[in-house]
């Protein structure tokens, strides 16, 4: 949306002299203009302008831009974020959280409900139970994902969510819900997506590095 | 009310009272006024406030200071890029972190374009006011909507931004963003001349605006109003000029001031306003530096702000929003969760002289006053 | 006008094509029924013609509005009913009539249920005399005009009815403003026919289109010195009338939420809409037929020219609505009684001047007059014109 080419009158830096340079802005009038009705006949003009150039001008240049929903959609930006998603790599068992909590501790209003697994001995594994977020309380901070350290958690762009209850299969979003893969994180959002898989790979290789060395010299 | 027994004197004739309700089309959120009219002449009125109120400031003392940082998106609905200015120009000083130039740069182009955002839409909305029937208005959204999407382009999201971080903005301008902007600042006097054209001379919007409401300027300093209502009334104070924040001593701007403070001065001050800010965007867009957009001090603390812990000590940082001056009060008691959290909102201290600038005139001009007044009830209730 | 004979007969029977139908109807009719009854008849096509065409153009006509006003704003106007949204009348009505009637507890329910009816009623026979085409006046009456202006003014007591009855704060503001502008703006009107009737000798609004005739057709009223400024003035003041902005201060939305029309819902709503819209139709359709020249034009059938026209005059009326913003209540009064009604005084002056002296100095002397006199009354109303500001710029 933002390769609009700018066809209006005043997109040279001489047209901007005036803006500079006047230092008493009262809108300079021509005489006939001084008959009172003249302004209102002006503002006519105006109107009766926009009216003949929205039939065949193109949007940005004056045209009607309404975009007809929800035959014609918005094109998407990458840097929307309206509601949260966890990520999986390659299969869904395979999640990136570890349930550590953090995101639920930030949140402000309080969204995210988190239960760490316990396998049958009882200990701890570094999965989420139970992971929660209710949707009608988000308000689309972006907090959760700034602070997950293990980059699981990430803001959607979708908004069609309505649902006629509030509580069951309605706004509270359970982790079958919420788990999406990571091509549709790489589809969404190409550039985090590139980075944070770079970063991964740097971070691999230098564990492969550290490893190395020792074995090397002994031998 | 010495006003109702001159008009018992007068006349042997009834007062009606009548509550512009909570629910009204315009005045611009849930706020009522109680009036009292003798015909058509407004005897008293009475604001009540209070409605939107959703404690702002008590939730802020139970979270961390970032988080708070996405509840102030919300107090001036319309602009946010400019609350979350001034809460990270509040915590900077509280905790002493210095901003890169970049940072500040970006941060003086968010806030100018936030002020445009938000003069055109009052503009907006005192013409529909008026009766103009959504044509100004939608003109304005036309530009509006271009701002907006470069909001949503820089931080993700249109409205309720959560862009700035203390030390810093969240994420860096690319090269496409600013020419974006660019090209939207190329736009802008074009859209401002038709707008003048439409609205300025118009004899209908002279007749209405002219003389009526008009704030005298030892009124208006004695009862603490701030921004283009203060500044339409003769006085010459403007905090980007007296304090000096961030970068604006660099920049080249005047500060356009109106002669009788009436509601026809206010929405000219905000247009002239309006170019004002568009060379600051000019010379801003021009000179910016390359840098990091983040001081890097600051990074832990995106990642665990639990450990962001200020001094002890106290706060205010003030800014000029585009309705008058924002501040934040910070009281830090060296915990994660700030001890004290005040927000001194420009809509609400203006509220005050409403009824003394209202009383006298008819009752259509009481919804105009208030359009120019430039409310929203988010900031005034928090 | 040398047309060949053919395209002479075509155009003859495209004209009088409804005259000739409901000739050949009542032909029929003859006989099969007595004559009586042919009578009755002829009077009840004609009833059920308006009747039918009333709501139908009220109802086409939001749809222009909305349209109109939708590109003026830069955006569709409803375009999901239908193609081009030619549905959506149909829809509102079915909206319309499937709302909730809900009547305030303790409003007065004989007024609050007789004002809309009240309304309308004024609104459709004023239909009567609007001549549509040649010979197409549903009754021609010899004070068709007067008929006409008398009809229109009852309007103002119904919206006082309505808002009175429906005891509400906000309702009755509203209707005091009405009451006012709506009396007021009745003298100007008035007043600026004057000069029309002057010339052409006679209150119906048929011979007013007849005497428009001559010079191929175009030899209408709007074409005099006194006849441009009267027609300003006429229709300003119809604009008033009918409630549509700029003085729409009756149903001032922003101020008083619906005016006098706050309490109404459903069907009754419905009425006073279709009442203020067929106003407008018939305010522009009579402004046509004393200024413009009815029916009269070259060429094309008589009622294609006099729809054409009041076509053109709603469009501006829907043009102001997209474009002023509203009055205040004492403005819209003074303008009224301070500034056009001294105008209507001095437009009476200057037909009759015309009608005496000659074509080309009477151009002269009307232009010399008409700018004194607007100088002088824009000097008289100083407190209301826009004045000069300037706007220091400090550091």
């Amino acid at each position: 949306m933002t390769n609009f080419p700018s066809k209006r009158k005043s997109s040279g830096i001489k047209q901007w002299d005036h803006v500079y340079t006047s230092s008493v802005q009262n809108a300079p009038s021509h005489h006939w203009l001084k008959i009172f009705g003249a302004g209102a006949l002006k503002g006519m003009v105006v109107t009766l302008k926009n009216f003949v150039t929205s039939y065949f001008r193109k949007p940005d240049q004056g045209g009607i831009f309404t975009v007809q929903y929800p035959e014609e959609r918005y094109p998407e930006i990458e840097n929307y974020r309206n509601l949260p998603f966890l990520v999986y790599d390659g299969s869904p068992d395979k999640v990136r959280c570890v349930a550590c909590g953090i995101c639920e501790r930030e949140c402000p209003p309080k969204c995210i409900y988190i239960t760490m697994e316990t396998d049958v001995a009882g200990k701890p594994v570094r999965k989420p139970a139970v992971f929660d977020i209710d949707y009608a309380v988000c308000m689309n901070c972006g907090i959760c994902e700034e602070v997950c350290p293990f980059d699981s958690i990430f803001m959607d762009h979708v908004f069609e969510i309505a649902s006629p209850r509030r509580i069951d299969t309605g706004m509270i979003r359970h982790q079958e819900d919420l788990l999406k893969s990571s091509e549709y994180l790489q589809k969404i959002r190409p550039k985090t997506a590139t980075m944070i898989d770079e970063k991964k790979r740097a971070a691999e290789e230098k564990k492969k590095a550290v490893v190395k060395p020792p074995q090397g010299p002994t031998v | 009310m010495e006003n109702m027994t001159q008009v018992e004197n007068r006349h042997p004739s009834e007062t009606l009272e009548i509550n512009f309700g909570p629910q009204h089309p315009s005045t611009h959120g849930v706020f009522r006024m109680q009036m009292l009219l003798d015909g058509e002449k407004i005897c008293s009125l009475k604001p009540v406030l209070g409605y939107l109120h959703r404690n702002h400031e008590q939730i802020a003392e139970n979270i961390t200071y970032a988080a708070s940082m996405a509840y102030t998106d919300r107090l001036d609905y319309l602009n946010a890029m400019t609350n979350n200015f001034a809460y990270a120009i509040a915590v900077e000083k509280l905790a002493g972190i210095e901003v890169p130039e970049r940072a500040e740069y970006i941060r003086v182009i968010m806030a100018e374009l936030a002020r445009l955002v938000n003069h055109i839409t009052v503009i907006g909305f005192l013409l529909n006011d008026m009766g103009a029937f959504f044509t100004p208005l939608l003109y304005a959204f036309r530009e509006r909507e271009k701002i907006l999407d470069i909001f949503e382009e820089v931080s993700g999201s249109r409205m309720m931004c959560n862009y700035f971080r203390f030390g810093g903005v969240k994420r860096d301008l690319t090269t496409e963003n600013l020419t974006a902007i660019m090209q939207i600042v190329r736009r802008f006097p074009a859209f401002l001349e038709e707008f003048e054209a439409l609205l300025t001379k118009n004899e209908i919007l002279c007749m209405r605006c002219q003389n009526v409401g008009i704030l005298p300027a030892n009124l208006a300093v004695n009862s603490s109003i701030t921004g283009p209502v203060l500044r339409a009334s003769g006085v010459n104070y403007d905090i980007r000029k007296v304090d000096g924040y961030s970068i604006y001593k660099r920049f080249d701007f005047r500060i356009p001031l109106g002669e009788k403070g009436d509601v026809y001065d206010r929405y000219f001050v905000r247009i002239l306003e309006m170019r004002e800010s568009l060379k600051i965007l000019y010379q801003a867009l021009n000179k910016i530096p390359q840098g990091e957009f983040l001081n890097k001090k600051t990074l832990p603390f995106l990642k665990m702000p639990r450990n962001f812990k200020p001094a002890v000590g106290e706060a205010y940082g003030r800014i000029e929003s585009p309705k008058g001056e924002l501040g934040f009060y910070l009281v830090s008691d060296g915990t994660p969760q700030p001890w004290r959290y005040h927000v001194r909102a420009p809509s609400l201290i203006n509220l005050t002289v409403l009824e003394d600038i209202c009383i006298g005139q008819k009752v259509a001009d009481a919804i105009i006053i208030l359009g120019s007044i430039d409310i929203v009830l988010g900031e005034t209730d928090r | 006008m040398n047309m060949p004979p053919l395209l002479r007969d075509i155009e003859f029977a495209v004209d009088l094509s409804f005259v000739n139908a409901k000739g050949w109807i009542l032909d029929l009719l003859s006989h099969i029924v007595p004559d009586w009854v042919v009578v009755f008849a002829s009077i009840v096509i004609s009833g059920v013609a308006i009747l039918v065409l009333g709501p139908v153009i009220m109802m086409y006509l939001t749809l222009l509005e909305r349209k109109l006003i939708g590109r003026i704003q830069n955006r569709y106007g409803p375009n999901r009913v239908g193609i081009w949204g030619l549905l959506q009348p149909i829809a509102d009505g079915i909206k319309m009539f499937t709302k909730e009637d809900i009547v305030p507890v303790y409003a007065d329910k004989v007024i609050h249920c007789l004002a809309p009816i009240v309304i309308v009623i004024p609104a459709l026979m004023v239909f009567l005399v609007v001549p549509f085409g040649e010979r197409m006046t549903a009754v021609n009456l010899n004070i068709g005009l007067l008929y006409f202006i008398a009809v229109s003014s009852i309007t103002t007591i119904p919206i006082f009815m309505g808002s009175w009855g429906s005891r509400n704060k906000y309702s009755l503001l509203g209707g005091m403003r009405t009451a006012a502008q709506m009396i007021s703006y009745e003298v100007p009107m008035t007043l600026s026919v004057v000069p029309v009737i002057m010339m052409s000798q006679s209150l119906s609004t048929n011979k007013i289109v007849l005497s428009q005739s001559g010079s191929y057709d175009m030899n209408w009223f709007i074409f005099t010195p006194w006849g441009i400024v009267g027609f300003i003035i006429f229709f300003l003041c119809a604009v008033a009338e009918c409630n549509r902005p700029p003085f729409d201060l009756p149903e001032a939305e922003s101020e008083i939420i619906a005016g006098f029309h706050t309490e109404y819902s459903g069907m009754k709503f419905a009425l006073f809409y279709m009442a203020e819209y067929m106003n407008a139709f018939t305010l522009c359709g009579i402004a046509a037929t004393l200024f413009l020249g009815g029916w009269q034009g070259p060429f094309l059938p008589s009622w294609i020219w006099f729809l054409g026209k009041t076509f053109v005059l709603i469009c501006v009326m829907i043009w102001f609505r997209g474009t002023f913003p509203r009055f205040r209540v004492d403005q819209l009064m003074g303008f009224a009684w301070k500034f056009l009604l001294p105008l209507t005084l001095i437009n009476i002056l200057v037909a009759g001047l015309c009608h005496f002296i000659s074509e080309k100095t009477g151009w002269i002397y009307s232009f010399i007059i008409f700018s004194i006199s607007f100088w002088v009354l824009v000097r008289l109303n100083r407190p209301w014109m826009p004045e000069k500001r300037h706007y220091p710029l400090a550091n």
